[in-house]
């Protein structure tokens, strides 16, 4: 095949992958989009194979048996409650493949015709190749803490010591010098130094985010690990890397900044961690009191609404209660009641983390609304019933001062009932009182998430 | 061709760069916010579109440290495009309307 060919045969890939996005814009679409996408990276991966430099097949054949099938297997068993560590950990992986090509780059270049007349790696490539090996190296180990927090098996609480910021901004400083000394004579001892570092840097950037940011930061390591592809497109002067880089990193880059929004925090902020988690616990519990309810009074209640709101955050994922909090929806919909779901974009751990739970559990997508499409509904609505959700609704955002100020938050306080399923009276993840659980129109739920919905179930 | 006036091939890699971010600040800004899940999983599986740099790399017969490396690559990219893509199937089956 011609180099012609070969670029081309890329070109369709690229726009193929763009389809495959553009199709996100409605669910209807998205199935179809996604075939676009699997026909595009098909497409990339037989042109490359075909490649007269492409002769020997057995390795390529068994990594991509063993990885695929992996792959498959993860895919047909993970839970949909488990999606947030699932791309994280898959973004992990876009970071090694990335410094790994990188490395097999630097010591063959002539195999990707980017050396020069001497056999050694071209300038221009050395500069791109130490960015995009240096942010796949970030994405990788960051990706790893993100995953490690989100599965639980690093503690979710931000984890900071002194002098944290200039560790940081010393090792990135370190990092840059090191991207230059290897784009000026590119020995090994520079290449595998800015590595190891930005695996270090990775690292450290992430352990200061506390768990409820997470969204913020998923959304950047996919930012990331497009940039790194993009990064390491340049260095291979391949266009289907280039083009599909900047797609994801432009893609990354925005949902962070949709993140960013919903907590009216900066991205910077976020960044420098250290917000919420025990740091931030000072808040002076109010001893005013508190209304509480059994399930039967909730299921009345209910039942004799003519509107009832769910509103489900982080905890109905870790209770794993979205089929039985579509059940009660049924239920009440039985008896005429008209029940729809409002979703605040920083809900749960991910972008769309509700909305893909309540999909599963068959909730139809038409009944589910984002915060500025519902918001405006809740004053004139009988019960709102909020499931695991709490610093989203905290009318506290509307004071200033508050560490949630300006936090657009779900106006569940102006329902008629403002129904609360909780553990404890204990403060979210911004540490403060959620001063909801004292209003006159809140009754407060206190049990385990799914333990309460079941047993509405059973009092309908 | 004078070198002095011909376009380093660089630029245009830049162009086609630039371009594309732009394609995708559009594209993904139309995305609905229901299905940013989705999004993410299936970039993830696109972003593994690198398995290309990594085919290359295992593609000569002579054994090398490139080969290896490439070949450990080709498999985290696979579970990746297998998983990304396979997973987001999986959760966009679910996206149903009320029949």
């Amino acid at each position: 095949m011609s180099a012609n060919l070969t670029a081309l045969a890329y070109l369709i890939a690229s726009v193929l992958f763009i389809m495959a996005l553009r199709g996100l814009s409605s669910p209807e679409s998205s199935r179809s989009g996604n075939v676009y996408g699997m026909i595009g990276m098909a497409i990339a991966v037989i042109t490359t194979v075909i490649n007269p430099e492409v002769v020997s097949y057995t390795w390529i054949l068994t990594a991509m048996v063993i990885g695929g099938a992996i792959g498959a297997i993860i895919a047909r068993r993970i839970a949909m409650t488990d999606m947030p560590q699932l791309v994280a950990a898959f973004h992990s992986l876009v970071g090694l493949a990335a410094v790994l090509v990188a490395a097999a780059a630097f010591y063959n270049p002539a195999a990707y015709g980017i050396a020069d007349a001497d056999g050694m790696l071209k300038l221009a490539s050395r500069i791109e190749m130490g960015i995009g090996v240096v942010v796949g190296a970030i994405t990788f180990s960051g990706s790893i803490i993100a995953f490690g927090k989100l599965q639980g098996i690093v503690t979710g609480n931000p984890i900071t010591f002194p002098g944290q910021h200039a560790v940081n901004a010393l090792m990135g400083a370190v990092i840059v010098v090191l991207v230059v000394l290897f784009a000026i004579g590119p020995e090994s001892e520079w290449f595998w130094g800015m590595t190891l570092l930005a695996f270090a840097l990775g690292f450290l950037l992430i352990i200061p985010i506390g768990g409820a940011d997470m969204p913020v930061i998923v959304s950047m390591l996919n930012s990331y690990s497009g940039w790194a592809a993009a990064g390491i497109g340049f260095t291979l002067e391949n266009t289907a890397l280039i083009i599909t880089g900047a797609l994801v990193g432009s893609s990354g880059a925005i949902l962070s900044y949709i993140m960013c929004k919903a907590m009216n925090r900066s991205f910077i902020s976020v960044l420098l961690g250290g917000f919420g988690g025990d740091t931030a616990v000072s808040a002076t519990r109010s001893d005013k009191p508190v209304k509480s309810g059994s399930a039967d009074d909730a299921a009345f209640i209910m039942k004799n609404a003519s509107s009832v709101i769910i509103v489900p955050g982080y905890g109905m994922a870790v209770a794993q209660a979205q089929h039985t909090v579509r059940e009660m929806g049924d239920l009440l919909k039985g008896h005429g009641v008209k029940v729809t779901y409002a979703i605040h974009p920083v809900a749960g751990r991910m972008p769309g983390h509700m909305n893909v739970l309540l999909a599963e559990a068959n909730v139809s997508y038409d009944e589910v609304f984002e915060l500025e499409e519902i918001n405006s509904d809740f004053s004139n609505t009988d019960v709102a019933f909020v499931i695991g959700a709490n610093d989203v609704t905290n009318p506290a955002a509307h004071e200033p001062g508050s560490p949630i100020a300006g936090m657009p938050i779900l106006d569940v306080d102006r329902a008629r009932t403002c129904l609360f399923v909780k553990r404890s009276l204990s403060p979210g993840y911004a540490g403060i009182d959620n001063e909801l659980f004292y209003a006159d129109n809140t009754m407060m739920l206190f049990a385990d998430a799914k333990k309460m919905v079941e047993d509405i179930v059973k009092a309908l | 061709m004078d070198v002095a006036n011909s376009i380093d091939p660089f630029i245009y890699r830049l162009a086609i760069f630039v371009l594309a971010i732009f394609v995708g600040y559009y594209v993904v800004w139309s995305v609905t916010a229901a299905l940013h899940t989705p999004l993410m999983s299936v970039t993830n599986a696109i972003s593994s579109v690198i398995i290309v740099g990594a085919l290359i790399a295992a593609g000569p017969v002579e054994m090398s440290l490139s080969k290896v490396l490439g070949a450990v690559a080709i498999g985290l990219a696979a579970v990746n495009i297998f998983g990304g893509f396979l997973v987001t199937q999986r959760m966009l089956a679910m996206y149903k309307k009320k029949q």
